[in-house]
């Protein structure tokens, strides 16, 4: 039994999203994969830090009864970043949202990936502006019609897993806001990972964007336009679990178990710890209805982190220096006596 | 020639070339060789923006400019006794820096046709200059390193590499400096890996200095006679170096690690530079992927309870003002070092000016005050960085310490001082009385907030750019948002309690007050000294706090009837002043060219004053 329980990590603030944001759940998820993750490594609740930028999303920190820090428009990688270096013993964890990090932040995003600091990122993709009352983001569909694209978006999209894979991230998983024991079981492996956890939720934005995943989301079609990945098992998926994926050249390619002498065996085996980055880029890049969105955790391998790497070379170079202090530092070199 | 040998109190040399001529190297070597012998010291090296400027411009000329004496030496020198030009373009862009008794050392071998057009001549460039009275003596370098080094086996493009170290023997020869420093420099540089042009380099700089011996060409050489300095153990240290060991002084000091978030920046570089090397203190470095992720992990870094510190010029402070607004609402100690150089925008990169202090005051949206401390000299960064990160330590601030291009590249002696005399640093870190935390609850002296750091068992709390009430709960109270606004200046303004009072160099009272801030100091002092020369009675105060200004400026400025503020912009700290303390006659005297004062001219506009 972990020391703590979700009310642990609830604060008295009010939470102020809007009744039906897709936001509330991803939070009650945090809430609930807290204790789990101080179960699992050990961490006491004064060691979590919860850092925001600016948007919905961003608001998170309040709601949490931890330490945090709600920054400023797209920095929030930055600011995890510095608190990480500083205090590896901490554990920082990030909500952002799509306009909040791959736009105004996108250069701190992809940096952060790049050195692989030891920090848990929710990406909240609700592919709009909410706080600002509903502009296209750099992940709106194209062609979306928004207050800012009145007659449609006129560029593409990103794809954050694409994004984060192509920094070579050593972690990325994608979910559904309301997908609340997935979304737990991501969150205690992102802790569990050493390294920048990147973690797409797709969000509703009940106000300026209800329904923009619908298509995969809806209850009655969800099986069918998802895939569910767990590292170890099978690509399988669909309401009968009778659709899987398979390798048809360079290309993934969905097929029916039983349709044309496929077998269970023929069907793919995820492997989310494979150096290999080209697959997982190729299961991050599926879409509906070519193939099923995939969820679960795509990415997951080891690498060195940053902020070991920092914090390393300072007890390296400490050991074999002459310098121990501030006056050794002064009376170093060139130096000379008026007598 | 009958050969004298002049005891001299002061001298100023100048060595001019290309960019790819080692002048910088050259320059601070006699620098530093000259500071080992005991000699009063600064140097200032100009230098253009490009790495490889044309070959043979007056674009592309890199000077460094040394001065020494047998004194205290308080400036590099407007003019110079000795010019080194390495080609016709170095003369060119220096002839108008000559003393009327200056000597110029120039090497023959690029007053060729190809090199005299390139730096636009059309005909004897000495007559073009006018420098007819000066002391020319035209060497032929080149040939002679080549011939120096002519069984080194060293190819060409190396043996011409040695230059610089033939003109540096021919300077040691003049002003009778002993050599030692350079061989051990020499030694030490290339032992590693090129020890092959240890005995090359010092075999140039031998033949240098004979050559200059046996021409007789030169008909007299000088000492500098060590300056009576304080006792004590000395070095010689540039802006940017004291900069980074101040702030790892107040790292120990604090007992915080020091983490610096930077982004490469002429001409601030050097200082992440040199805190990337002294790991063995605790520093840690990240270099960012921009100025903003600079000062963001700085904060963040603040926020997990380091000194935090980034470190800019200019254009990059423009980058981190929202962020440090930021770290203004967080009441987060932050310190921003900003090296100002030559802007707007890109500006003169290399070149020096005062012209961030309004920007530094008020370049932010909304009620955003902060403490701005301003270094005098480069070893005065020292101290100057400490006091910064003490204060935002100590009054839960950032801090913005304003230093220049001309503060960091430029160097002098040091008495080192010892850790013993330097106040601790005690941040207000929240104490234990099992009540809740309120984050923004303020100490009654200082109206700091207390610092409680994750990790510490039942602080747990939020900040944020939003505007909160003591508790630390988000609120948009019109009241609430006042009293914070008031309480934030009130905060900033209450550091006038702790930081040391003006002094008044002369008279404290009179008719004029001559008054200047940061790395105009040495200028200034010496103009007003060289007034005071010529029988005339002035005053002199300088301003190492900018914002909150020290609690006796107006009972100083009280007594005089003008107050001639001097600064290397358009009037930014006379504006502020006027608006502070309008009561007072103020006079000012600017300059934007990207170039340190002139003792000559400031003088000039004190005598106008008086």
């Amino acid at each position: 039994m972990s020391q703590y329980t979700f009310k642990d990590f609830k604060s008295d603030q009010e939470v102020r999203w809007c009744p039906g944001c897709g936001d509330h759940a991803v939070l009650a998820a945090m809430q609930k994969a807290m204790p789990a993750v101080s179960e699992e490594l050990g961490y006491e609740k004064e060691r979590y830090v919860v850092v925001s930028g600016i948007g919905c999303s961003s608001r998170l920190p309040y709601y949490m009864d931890t330490y945090g820090f709600h920054s400023i428009h797209g920095r929030a990688t930055a600011i995890s970043t510095g608190i990480k270096v500083a205090n590896p013993s901490l554990t920082v964890w990030q909500a952002c949202g799509d306009g909040d990090a791959l736009a105004i932040g996108g250069n701190h995003f992809i940096h952060a990936i790049r050195r692989n600091v030891d920090i848990n990122i929710i990406l909240f993709n609700n592919q709009i502006y909410g706080l600002t009352k509903g502009q296209y983001s750099p992940t709106s569909k194209f062609g979306a019609i928004t207050k800012t694209s009145p007659y449609g978006t006129v560029e593409h999209p990103f794809n954050p897993g694409s994004l984060v894979l192509g920094a070579k991230g050593t972690f990325f998983a994608r979910s559904i806001d309301i997908e609340l024991k997935l979304n737990e079981e991501i969150m205690v492996a992102a802790a569990r990972h050493d390294g920048t956890s990147v973690m797409e939720m797709l969000t509703n934005c009940v106000i300026f964007n209800d329904g923009t995943h619908k298509v995969i989301t809806d209850r009655a079609v969800k099986e069918d336009r998802t895939i569910v990945l767990r590292h170890g098992q099978k690509m399988i998926f669909g309401k009968n679990r009778d659709k899987g994926l398979v390798l048809d050249g360079m290309r993934l390619k969905v097929v029916t178990i039983g349709e044309n002498g496929v077998t269970e065996d023929d069907i793919l085996t995820h492997d989310a710890h494979t150096d290999n980055i080209g697959i997982h880029m190729m299961l991050a890049d599926m879409k509906y209805p070519e193939y099923p969105v995939a969820l679960g955790i795509i990415r997951d391998v080891k690498d060195v982190t940053y902020d070991d790497g920092v914090r390393d070379q300072v007890a390296e170079v400490s050991a074999r220096s002459r310098i121990h202090c501030v006056d050794d530092l002064l009376r170093s070199g060139s130096v000379w006596e008026v007598k | 020639m009958q050969h004298k040998v002049i005891d001299a109190n002061d001298v100023v040399v100048r060595f001019a070339g290309d960019s790819g001529d080692g002048m910088q190297l050259t320059g601070s070597l006699f620098a530093d060789m000259s500071a080992v012998y005991g000699n009063g010291l600064s140097t200032f090296p100009d230098y253009p923006a490009e790495i490889r400027a044309p070959h043979g411009t007056v674009s592309g000329v890199s000077g460094f400019t040394v001065h020494i004496g047998s004194g205290n030496v308080a400036t590099p020198g407007d003019f110079c006794d000795l010019l080194v030009a390495m080609n016709p373009a170095a003369l060119k862009a220096n002839a108008k820096w000559l003393k009327r008794t200056a000597m110029v050392l120039l090497d023959d071998d690029t007053f060729d046709d190809k090199g005299l057009a390139r730096a636009g001549f059309k005909g004897n460039p000495v007559e073009e200059l006018g420098i007819g009275d000066r002391q020319i003596i035209a060497v032929p370098i080149t040939t002679l390193t080549q011939e120096s080094l002519k069984d080194s086996g060293l190819d060409l493009k190396t043996v011409n590499k040695c230059k610089n170290m033939f003109t540096l023997g021919m300077a040691c020869f003049i002003y009778s400096r002993p050599m030692e420093y350079i061989y051990t420099y020499l030694e030490k540089k290339f032992s590693k890996k090129h020890p092959e042009l240890i005995a090359p380099n010092k075999k140039v700089l031998n033949d240098g200095y004979n050559y200059a011996a046996n021409i007789q060409a030169i008909p007299d050489t000088y000492t500098v006679e060590p300056a009576l300095l304080k006792k004590g153990l000395y070095r010689n240290i540039t802006g940017n170096q004291a900069t980074a060991w101040g702030l790892l002084a107040a790292s120990e000091k604090s007992g915080l690690p020091l983490f610096c978030g930077s982004y490469p920046i002429t001409p601030a570089t050097a200082i992440l530079e040199e805190l990337a090397i002294h790991k063995s203190l605790g520093a840690k470095t990240l270099q960012a992927e921009d100025e903003i992720a600079g000062i963001c992990t700085a904060i963040g870094a603040a926020f997990a309870g380091n000194l935090a510190v980034t470190t800019t010029s200019g254009p990059g402070l423009s980058l981190k003002s929202e962020a440090l607004g930021l770290a203004v609402m967080t009441e987060l100690p932050l310190v921003v070092v900003d090296v100002q150089r030559a802007g707007p925008s890109t500006g003169i990169p290399t070149k020096t000016e005062q012209t961030d202090l309004n920007q530094v005051l008020y370049g932010r949206n909304g009620e955003c005050p902060l403490v701005v401390v301003a270094a005098h000299s480069p070893a005065h960064c020292f101290d100057a960085a400490f006091m910064s990160a003490k204060i935002a330590l100590e009054h839960m601030t950032p801090v913005v310490l304003l230093t220049e291009g001309f503060l960091g590249n430029g160097s002098e002696p040091w008495l080192i001082p010892s850790m013993k005399d330097y106040p601790q640093i005690n941040p207000p870190f929240a104490a234990e009385t099992g009540e809740k935390f309120r984050p923004f609850e303020r100490d009654p002296e200082t109206l700091a907030r207390k610092w409680a750091v994750p990790g510490r068992k039942g602080f747990e709390h939020r900040v944020g750019g939003l505007e909160k009430n003591h508790d630390g709960v988000l609120s948009s109270d019109p009241v609430n948002h006042e009293i914070m606004v008031r309480e934030r200046a009130e905060k900033v303004a209450r550091v006038a309690r702790v930081i040391p009072h003006l002094e008044v160099n002369g008279p404290s009272e009179g008719s004029l007050l001559v008054v200047g801030w940061g790395g105009t100091y040495g200028h200034i002092l010496s103009a007003v000294e060289q007034v005071r020369e010529s029988g005339k009675t002035v005053s002199f105060t300088h301003f190492d706090y900018i914002s909150p200004l020290p609690e006796n400026t107006p009972e100083v400025f009280s007594r005089f009837d003008r107050i001639l503020v001097c600064e290397l912009n358009s009037g930014h700290f006379v504006n502020l002043l006027r608006g502070l303390l309008p009561q007072y006659n103020y006079l000012q005297y600017n300059k934007v060219q990207g170039q340190p004062f002139l003792v000559q001219e400031l003088a000039g506009a004190i005598e106008k004053s008086l």
